[in-house]
């Protein structure tokens, strides 16, 4: 049946790998945003900028520092967290309780500022990141050859997105934090420290961001644009999924993976535009997107 | 008769004056219209308003009294964008000339209006054929390489090496359609075929569909018409997904040395592509290149695009000493440029000709192996070398109008 459109089943198989193998990125991205616009109900432009920054740190902690791979996707996440926590610390508190727009200027200024500075020290053509000794290969899997690396980013990242959303919707903690979002001052009168686990989630969004670069840098160059080239996509999932859901946004992430991995094979010239335009459709027909709730 | 004295007396003062002043008319105004922070910044961006600072010092007018400024601006690989930057250098800013422009769909796009306006448009970094073809225009000079150059050195050179079957990834605008159509050709006449091709958009991140469908077409060549970031992350996919391992060759249509720089000799050993220019070919070509590298922000030496801009803008500056003053009037200055014959420091003794594309040999080159490479960025060795009368689309087969037959 599948030959009748032009492409035997074989290669559409393997299509839909890829697509999910992008869409872990999706979701992992998403996710992060959305933990962030959930809980701190910012906007977070610099999202891309700081993915970025998640790659360039595993550059440097390797070529500088000699650590490699798998450390740094514990300590570049890390790093790049405090970043983010002093970034909250520092700005994003001062313009709580104000419109959304303070937060994204704010931070879609400070995306500018820190890929300026990135480019201005390593050019725009972006460097080297070797994959990881242990994951080089690949499987022969009869449709097709999966890199090792890849079949490591889909699991890993499953594995991380599933994880948040455990620790969000059916923890304690993430009952608090759930809590602190609806009532904050209701919480505080528990003795809970509301300002801190909200600067916390930045950081832990921050973290997700950074995770995700470390896992991109083997797969694209690290360059300065990287995060600026992904995020309006990563935005156009966020909003399909519905602002603020964290299922949502993993399950939207995966999907649009596949959808896009599927033009790349029908129709490659759209490949860039079919998220956007499933974005208008579902903006049309559901505005709080898919897994969103009525406010 | 009194009247008529003093009548003469006051024409041939005013005509003094005149005289003068277009005499003292010795500012000329350059703009490095680029993309000046994505994917081909590397290639031309700010490193070409560098390149045509250090012709203009070369060029020692400002010490013979002329005042020649650089202005720079970002297109964003975006043709309307770049319209609207060069209509305000032309109508509001008084730019003469207009360099380098990289992306041949913004670059066809100034060539039109330069036209129009009668300025200059000396281009380094678009590749498109079509800016010396059917869209020629007395106003513009195509400088470095174009994608005629490119196909008929690389694309004839692979075919005759047994690469006869092809298999297109092609960036999905001006300059990728130019580029796969050339090389297509090309590939044709020299008795091969081609399989099948894929377009893809501008600025892609993720290649490894596009690589699975051109592995699964069973040609023995994948040719990467794109360019930038777009070959870069295409050449490391490929070599991830096993694609150069399982016996597939990847014929980099375009390549520059900031790709090879970018990529690392690991992923980027044994490729073979043409230039024009390489950082390293002789004293001269390193000398300029360490005076580049100097003021260079990231310390690279100059890809062939920043060389081509450095040696057009110290050609059109001998035109305009030629000339004596700025004439203002763009036609007449690039027909200068195409009546004085081309020596440089970095493209050798050259010419341009009635179509507006300037002549000089071209290489084909092979990315040496990480244990071949001595020292920073010692990355080629030559491999053949093809005579400019030889190199680009002979004039025989020009569509360009200006072309009398």
């Amino acid at each position: 049946m599948l030959d009748l459109i032009g492409i035997s089943s074989q290669a559409l198989f393997g299509q839909l790998l890829l697509g999910l193998i992008n869409g872990s990125f999706y979701a992992l991205l998403s996710l992060g945003l959305a933990v962030i616009f959930g809980m701190l109900n910012i906007v977070n432009f610099a999202h891309g900028a700081l993915y970025m920054t998640g790659a360039f740190c595993a550059w440097f902690m390797l070529n500088g520092l000699g650590i490699n791979y798998w450390f740094a996707l514990v300590l570049a996440p890390l790093v790049v967290g405090a970043f983010g926590v002093l970034i909250d610390r520092l700005m994003l508190q001062r313009l709580a309780g104000l419109d959304h727009l303070y937060g994204l200027l704010l931070t879609f200024g400070l995306a500018l500022i820190i890929q300026g500075l990135f480019q201005n020290q390593f050019g725009s053509s972006g460097l080297p990141y070797a994959i990881p000794p242990q994951l080089t290969g690949g499987q022969h899997l009869g449709f097709m050859f999966l890199p090792n690396y890849r079949a490591w980013v889909i699991v890993f990242s499953l594995v991380v997105c599933l994880a948040t959303w455990f620790a969000i919707e059916k923890t304690r903690l993430g009952a608090y934090l759930r809590a602190a979002t609806e009532n904050p001052a209701m919480v505080r009168a528990f003795g809970i420290n509301v300002p801190l686990m909200v600067t916390l989630t930045y950081g832990f969004g921050v973290a997700l961001a950074a995770l995700a670069g470390v896992l991109a840098a083997p797969i694209n160059q690290v360059r300065p644009q990287m995060g600026a080239d992904f995020i309006i996509v990563v935005f156009a999932v966020v909003v399909i999924g519905g602002m603020g859901s964290i299922m949502g946004s993993i399950v939207t992430g995966f999907m649009l993976g596949l959808i896009e991995g599927l033009t790349k094979v029908f129709y490659p010239e759209a490949s860039n535009t079919v998220v956007f335009v499933i974005m208008a459709i579902v903006l049309l027909i559901k505005p709080n997107g898919l897994f969103g709730r009525a406010t | 008769m009194k009247s008529t004295m003093a009548r003469l007396a006051l024409i041939s003062a005013a005509a003094l004056v005149a005289g003068a002043a277009l005499a003292q008319d010795k500012s000329v105004k350059l703009g490095n219209l680029n993309d000046m922070s994505s994917l081909y910044a590397d290639v031309g961006g700010p490193g070409s308003t560098i390149a045509a600072q250090l012709a203009i010092e070369d060029s020692g007018l400002v010490a013979k009294g002329w005042k020649i400024d650089v202005v720079g601006g970002d297109h964003q690989n975006k043709p309307d964008v770049g319209s609207n930057i060069t209509r305000q250098w032309y109508d509001v800013d008084n730019v003469d000339v207009i360099l380098d422009t990289p992306n041949s769909g913004v670059a066809l796009a100034v060539n039109q209006i330069t036209k129009d306006k009668n300025k200059v448009f000396l281009n380094s970094g678009a590749a498109s054929s079509d800016l010396t073809g059917k869209a020629c225009t007395p106003n513009t000079v195509h400088w470095t390489y174009d994608t005629y150059a490119l196909a008929n050195t690389t694309g004839k050179a692979i075919v005759k090496n047994g690469g006869d079957s092809w298999y297109f990834l092609t960036a999905d605008y001006a300059f990728g359609h130019a580029l796969e159509r050339d090389t297509e050709a090309v590939v044709l006449a020299n008795g091969g075929k081609v399989n099948g091709k894929v377009r893809h958009p501008l600025n892609t991140a993720d290649f490894s569909s596009f690589l699975l469908q051109a592995q699964s077409s069973k040609a023995k060549v994948i040719g990467l018409a794109n360019a930038g970031g777009d070959t870069t992350n295409a050449i490391k996919q490929a070599s991830e997904f096993g694609i150069t391992s399982g016996g597939q060759k990847l014929a980099a249509l375009l390549l520059f040395s900031s790709d090879v720089h970018a990529l690392g000799l690991n992923v980027a050993q044994g490729l073979t592509f043409t230039e024009s220019f390489y950082w390293d070919q002789n004293d001269a070509t390193r000398a300029f290149s360490k005076r580049f590298q100097a003021r260079n922000k990231n310390g690279q030496p100059p890809t062939m695009v920043q060389a081509g801009t450095y040696a057009a803008v110290l050609h059109y500056l001998k035109a305009m000493e030629a000339l004596g003053a700025n004439p203002r009037d763009g036609a007449k200055v690039v027909a200068k440029m195409k009546e004085m014959p081309t020596d440089d420091p970095l493209f050798g003794k050259g010419s341009i000709r009635a179509d507006g594309r300037k002549i000089h040999p071209v290489y084909l080159f092979e990315v040496k192996k990480p244990s071949e490479s001595k020292y920073a960025f010692d990355y080629y060795k030559q491999v053949a070398m093809v005579p400019a009368d030889e190199a680009f689309r002979p004039l025989a087969q020009s569509e360009c109008p200006l072309v009398k037959k």
